[in-house]
């Protein structure tokens, strides 16, 4: 049945079906990603392959396989009336991850918005015409794509610097003015504060308690 | 049952007034710790509202294109970790989908009436939390009390509680245990009488029923656009369930019903994910009669399932067949297959592309809480702040499978 689904997009578009296969039963059509919207539409609106449900999109990087293009944008698509699946993806990008760029299918599905925004979050793929393209999963100040086959697995983006201790592997423990200040602070409330204007037994004891710790540090 | 609260004049005073920005969450109670929207309100009404989602990320699909095959199950597990063994049936699916096996007939019953169990474990707990939220403690004791019952049975059998990684490529790690038909026969039966229970507690009270009715509801074409599968799904009254669309392992040879529903607002969430659990209750029974007491339940590969442990440490071939798989990985043939279940959320689906190796070259995994999440901006849009809770509580977001 999805056999058919790659027929009709062969026709509808000659030419920019680039290449089809069905490996493990999964019909898929790799297409020129100038008509990614229009085949996207095409696929959702005519009354034999009516795709109205949006499954997935997500994207490969290449890299080590040498590939040019780099990357592969890949959807994966359903019909409810016709209970038939296919997946259609779009290459990509060179060597180096400049001119990912493919249109945005949102117009067409609007469930492709947040799926869109994680392929450029996580990959660094620009999908032109997305209303909101911003980062999903990463907080906005991260640099880079982590699931890009050249960002190294272990690499570590702190969004607070660490400490620059010398001669030292392992840094020290926090002292007691660091880290969250509600665990740790000592309710010095004889010498300042709000707590200078309360209950005087209160206070001295509160005193007697900072001063001790202090003592011992 | 007619509105109390709709009639409400707002326009006698015209006071000069901009939006307020409110955050909600990530530490807001009923955000479960890991979501946040940034609602745009004007007096309690919502304007516009931002989800914000990423604040448990782990980096689930990098993690899982270092390691071999097999080491993907226990990150499997905690995508979505009130019902892993779904997932881990899932995963073990997909790769057997690429390896072209099938895995005996005893196995696929033993998964099938495991991952029902899950399913029934993940329901109960979100309807539980999301009467809770609404003020309704007991009703979520009660269900928590249920789901005890379904997990010492999985302790039983798998040694874990939470994180089984029970599942295989090509079989489960362990062969039922002898007591297992009896220890679920009995086990549902209580179960089920808990979920009655705790459903007399809540669906006759006004207040509940006030804040579910009519409240986050969502048309068909929205939610089939938006990606929306499993139960969320069959609220609007879609009958799209991969189990009988699909039919996967030996669903086809079970009798259950699709429950849908009309509106597709909090309410018929609430009641489709109460009728599944009797229908998953009803696939459990039939299973058990079905289930073979013996025979394999691992296939008979030593390329992809792990010698018995005994020849392990006696013959050096089986020590050389478990060294290849643990150290290299199961060969999976090269290519990309995209393989789907229905888990407790909806279709979960894997993506998974092979380079010929021991390693996957790409995990994708398509969570369904990511479709349903997105959603959620639309849902509340126009409703009050206190809808927020019911309406994410229906949607059952679970943070591991959301952020992946």
């Amino acid at each position: 049945m999805s056999k058919k689904v790659l027929e009709l997009l062969t026709a509808q578009f000659p030419g920019a079906v680039l290449e089809t296969h069905s490996q493990f039963g999964d019909d898929t059509a790799v297409l020129d990603p100038a008509v990614w919207r229009d085949a996207a539409l095409f696929l959702r609106n005519d009354p034999r392959t009516l795709m109205n449900m949006f499954v997935d999109l997500t994207a490969v990087d290449y890299l080590w396989r040498g590939d040019v293009p780099r990357f592969e944008v890949v959807c994966h698509l359903r019909s409810l009336e016709r209970n038939h699946r296919v997946r259609i993806k779009a290459r990509v990008g060179d060597e180096e991850g400049n001119g990912a760029e493919i249109d945005s299918i949102v117009p067409v599905w609007k469930g492709a918005n947040w799926f869109e925004r994680e392929c450029y979050d996580l990959l660094g793929i620009v999908f032109k015409g997305h209303p909101d393209l911003r980062r999903i999963l990463m907080y906005p100040e991260f640099e880079g794509h982590p699931l890009r086959k050249d960002y190294p697995a272990n690499r570590i983006q702190p969004l607070i610097p660490f400490r620059d201790v010398p001669n030292t592997g392992k840094l020290p423990p926090f002292g007691p003015d660091e880290g969250m200040s509600f665990g740790r602070q000592s309710h010095d409330f004889a010498r300042s504060g709000p707590g200078a204007s309360i209950d005087g037994d209160e206070a001295v004891s509160n005193g007697k308690r900072a001063g001790a710790l202090e003592e011992r540090s | 049952m007619e509105p109390l609260d709709r009639e409400l004049d707002e326009a006698e005073l015209d006071l000069p007034s901009e939006p307020m920005l409110l955050n909600m969450g990530p530490s807001h109670p009923a955000m479960h710790g890991t979501v946040r929207i940034v609602l745009e309100l004007s007096g309690e009404t919502i304007n516009k509202a931002d989800v914000q989602i990423g604040y448990l990320h782990r980096g689930f699909e990098k993690m899982c294109e270092r390691g071999t095959w097999s080491q993907v199950f226990p990150y499997v597990d905690r995508l979505n970790y009130v019902s892993p063994m779904l997932n881990n049936v899932g995963f073990a699916l997909a790769v057997e989908k690429m390896l072209g096996v099938t895995v005996p007939e005893r196995c696929q019953y033993y998964r099938v009436i495991l991952g029902e169990m899950a399913r029934i474990c993940d329901h109960m707990i979100c309807s539980g939390a999301m009467a809770m939220e609404l003020g309704a403690f007991t009703p979520f004791l009660y269900l928590c009390r249920a789901r005890e019952i379904f997990w010492e049975i999985f302790e039983e059998e798998t040694g874990a509680r939470l994180t089984h990684s029970f599942g295989r490529v090509g079989g489960m790690a362990r062969p039922p245990t002898a007591d297992f038909k009896a220890m679920v026969r009995v086990g549902l039966a209580r179960v089920l009488a808990l979920i009655n229970d705790a459903e007399k507690l809540i669906l006759k009270n006004r207040i509940f029923l006030d804040r579910l009715d009519g409240v986050g509801q969502i048309s068909q074409e929205d939610a089939l656009a938006l990606g929306w599968t499993g139960v969320v799904l069959r609220a609007t009254g879609v009958p799209y369930d991969v189990r009988r669309a699909n039919p996967y392992m030996v669903y086809d040879r079970f009798e259950f019903d699709v429950p849908v529903g009309t509106r597709g607002d909090n309410y018929d969430r609430f009641m489709c994910r109460q009728e599944e659990i009797r229908q998953a209750g009803r696939i459990i029974e039939q299973a058990l009669e079905q289930m073979p007491d013996e025979g394999p339940v691992n296939i008979d590969d030593p390329r992809i399932v792990l010698p018995p442990k005994e020849e392990v440490y006696t013959t050096i071939e089986a020590t050389i067949q478990h060294f290849k798989i643990v150290m290299e990985g199961i060969k999976v043939p090269a290519g990309e297959c995209y393989s789907y279940t229905e888990a407790g959320n909806g279709e979960l689906g894997f993506y998974l592309v092979s380079d010929g190796s021991g390693t996957p070259y790409r995990v994708r995994i398509r969570p369904p809480c990511f479709a349903t999440t997105q959603g959620l901006s639309q849902l509340i849009t126009g409703l009050m702040i206190p809808d927020v809770v019911p309406t994410f509580g229906s949607l059952n977001m679970i943070g591991g499978e959301c952020d992946h």
